[in-house]
């Protein structure tokens, strides 16, 4: 009985042991990472830009799915902290070649690796890895399907945190390819454990999960009633495959109806941030004008982010065993 | 060969008896129930204290994985006697399709030779289960499948369909179909629903399979063939059966228990095991197959028996291969949804034995006198855990391994002969 009444994420004490989901976390856990990562955002302005928190650990990207940025963050997090980084591209015809993933996994782990980074393309793909990893080993999801991607959902809070100050009186609106997205999933669970009263999914019935209220968000199908009033709008990637096809019809038609134009950021709040995962396609679920403008926070985003994934890293490796 | 089974509670659906009596068997067949018929003298006696006496359960779907793995066939077929059941259909999707003669009566030789449950073939109805051209029916017929199934979902082309059930008309042979629109259906892993959203699955909404129930029954309309529905999962297809059968279409359907019991919230952390087909839905949807069970829109409940070898759910949730081992927990599991359901043992019993005998219009599942003596023996308060060791088939994933179940099979007879007796 792999996980029968124990919990995928926290040890016995309590302490953040692997990341996988923001789903499930308490709320005191997401806030002492965001102000663990405050303690690092300055490192990157030092002269020398690291502290020896991780000297000595091994941390492994493990990339089943291609993505350069979400690595190379990862990568600079872990060396500020002076880990000692190796990055595995393990693409899908690795597997093919008959290693299934646990035995990557436990030939890494007989290499001594700490701590495992993993992107997959199959949701819940690492609490597979963290319910067999041994039990000081950590795993740290960087994007598992379309389920979670919780170091982005941290980074995201840091910057709403960072602009906003206080997520109790926000209105926050996620448009886009809620199906699909990750990104989405993990700042909904965010949002709504921080306290965000109102968060808000925006985009066609074609690109909505069924059950999606049930998350605790307001549905809008009408973009400008989506955005209308909003302090965030958190703009999500289409990816290329979806454009054409049987969920939307042209990538002209999308942006018509759920383009942030800079007319249409009229329809929010005076002061509204709009921000994005990257990487971006303007044009089509944004306009230049207002990405490249005063209200966008799209570059902030990626800088905070690897003092968020410090954070991580340096809180779940200084957690006990995890059983 | 006279074999006594004494002082146990006999419990016989076809019949609605349920009373204590003594069971005599001669010569393979049931003598009499009650008194022993004039000048009897049992070669061997059973002791049934504490037992119940039932016809041998009938499961309507179970996967022996032969051909394709040499071996296997005796070993799950030794499964189900240690869980009770002494007929077991078997679906044509093996490695290769049950789609020719000389395939069958190999089947039939190696299921023979194994001496454990009956065998009941289903043929394939399409050649190499492939949904294009016919298989040959009317000849595997002649060779012993009971009927002719396209596995998995309905298939592509619906004019195949059409000609399938007119030529299985002509020969007044049952088709036995999975209601699932394959397009609508997709890659989908679990059902369309908020645990699917929140997880991030692909899922299949249950339109999937509405639009091939809605199919299913235009096409019966037009043909007049006899249709079984393989594994109902949704609230809206049990209403849809319901109406079809108030309308008087020869239809039967049944439901695997899994689906009696478990809905998609127990996937908790992508846990494989309950990485099932079809998937597994909502509160509702079990409710509403519960209630189907009640009022007889379903009129059985299949095991669903899927080995799969431990690697292939060592997996992340979308690539592992679906299905449980079912062979073995499907009696506890029967008892568990008529102790919850408040259902008479004699009505659960009846979903497994004499219903699924009726649909395969087959001798089986009652004990008639004079009726081939296949009989288990179980002791309906004992405790046990699924654990792969507790199990015999091949496959030991189950989402229950880790709950205590009530209810154990102990004899198992298949023909008068005792070939399953628990130590």
């Amino acid at each position: 009985m792999p996980e029968f009444g124990r919990h995928p994420q926290l040890n016995r004490n309590g302490e953040l042991h692997h990341l996988l989901s923001i789903e499930g976390l308490p709320r005191p856990i997401l806030e002492r990472i965001l102000s663990t990562a405050d303690s690092f955002i300055n490192i990157a302005e030092r002269e020398v830009k690291s502290v020896p928190l991780l000297r000595g650990r091994s941390v492994f990207n493990l990339f089943f799915e291609n993505s350069t940025r979400t690595r190379t963050t990862f990568e600079i997090a872990a060396r500020r902290l002076s880990a000692d980084v190796f990055n595995l591209d393990i693409t899908r015809s690795s597997t093919a070649k008959g290693e299934s993933l646990l035995d990557t996994i436990n030939n890494l782990t007989a290499m001594q690796a700490d701590m495992f980074v993993v992107r997959h393309a199959s949701s819940g793909a690492p609490y597979l890895i963290a319910r067999h990893v041994a039990p000081q080993v950590h795993v740290i999801n960087a994007g598992d399907g379309r389920h979670a991607h919780p170091t982005q959902g941290l980074l995201d809070m840091y910057t709403i945190r960072h602009y906003k100050r206080d997520f109790s009186q926000l209105t926050v609106a996620i448009v886009g390819d809620i199906l699909h997205s990750r990104v989405a999933r993990s700042a909904i669970h965010a949002l709504t454990t921080l306290g965000v009263p109102e968060v808000r999914a925006v985009g066609p019935l074609t690109l909505l999960p069924s059950g999606l209220e049930q998350l605790g968000v307001r549905v809008f199908t009408r973009f400008e009633d989506g955005i209308r009033g909003a302090d965030v709008i958190i703009m999500l990637r289409l990816q290329n495959e979806r454009m054409k096809g049987s969920l939307l019809p042209s990538a002209q038609e999308y942006f018509r109806n759920y383009g942030l134009t800079p007319e249409k950021l009229q329809l929010a709040r005076a002061g509204a941030i709009v921000m994005h995962p990257g990487p971006m396609n303007r044009g089509v679920e944004i306009d230049s004008h207002v990405a490249d403008g005063t209200q966008s926070v799209i570059l902030p985003q990626v800088t905070f982010g690897i003092a968020v994934r410090m954070a991580v890293l340096a809180l779940v490796s200084s957690s006990q065993r995890m059983h | 060969m006279k074999v006594a089974l004494r002082n146990g509670r006999v419990v016989d659906p076809a019949s609605k008896f349920d009373g204590r009596a003594d069971v005599f068997l001669d010569d393979g067949r049931i003598a009499a129930i009650g008194t022993a018929p004039h000048g009897f003298v049992a070669d061997h006696t059973l002791d049934a204290s504490g037992l119940i006496v039932a016809p041998g359960m009938v499961d309507l779907c179970a996967r022996m994985r032969e051909p394709g793995t040499d071996g296997a066939l005796k070993v799950e077929s030794h499964a189900a006697l240690a869980g009770g059941i002494t007929g077991v259909v078997c679906p044509p999707d093996t490695d290769p399709p049950l789609d020719e003669p000389g395939l069958v009566r190999m089947l039939r030789q190696r299921s023979r030779e194994a001496a454990g449950a009956r065998l009941y073939p289903l043929g394939a109805m399409t050649a190499g289960l492939g949904g294009e051209a016919l298989a040959e029916m009317e000849t595997l017929s002649e060779v012993g499948c009971v009927a002719f199934a396209q596995t998995g979902a309905l298939p592509h082309d619906n004019s195949v369909l059409l000609q399938a059930m007119r030529y299985a008309r002509t020969f007044d042979l049952p088709i036995w179909l999975r209601p699932v629109e394959t397009t609508l259906a997709g890659r989908g892993v679990a059902a369309s629903g908020a645990v699917a959203g929140r997880l991030g699955l692909a899922s299949v909404p249950d339109v999937a399979e509405t639009v091939a129930l809605h199919t299913v029954f235009e096409l019966q309309r037009s043909t007049g063939a006899r249709v079984h529905l393989c594994r109902l999962s949704s609230s809206a297809g049990v209403e849809l059966v319901r109406r079809a059968k108030r309308e008087g279409l020869p239809v039967t359907c049944d439901v695997g228990i899994h689906h009696v019991h478990l809905i998609d919230v127990d996937i908790g952390y992508f846990d494989s095991n309950f990485r099932l087909d079809p998937p597994l839905r909502s509160t509702r949807d079990r409710d509403a197959i519960r209630a189907g069970l009640a009022d007889g829109t379903i009129d059985a409940i299949c095991s669903d028996h899927t080995p799969v070898d431990a690697d292939d759910k060592l997996l992340p949730f979308d690539e592992a291969t679906p299905g449980a081992t079912a062979l073995e927990t499907l009696l506890p599991l029967v008892l568990k949804w008529a102790t919850e359901d408040k259902v008479a043992l004699l009505d659960a019993l009846g979903k497994v034995t004499n219903m699924p005998g009726q649909i395969l219009r087959e001798p089986t599942g009652r004990l008639a006198i004079g009726a081939k003596a296949d009989i288990f023996l179980f002791d309906p308060a004992a405790p046990w855990r699924p654990e792969a060791s507790a199990l015999v088939s091949y496959g030991k994933n189950t989402p229950f391994s880790p709950y205590e179940l009530i209810g154990r099979t102990r004899y198992t007879l298949v023909g008068g002969d005792l070939r399953f007796a628990r130590k």
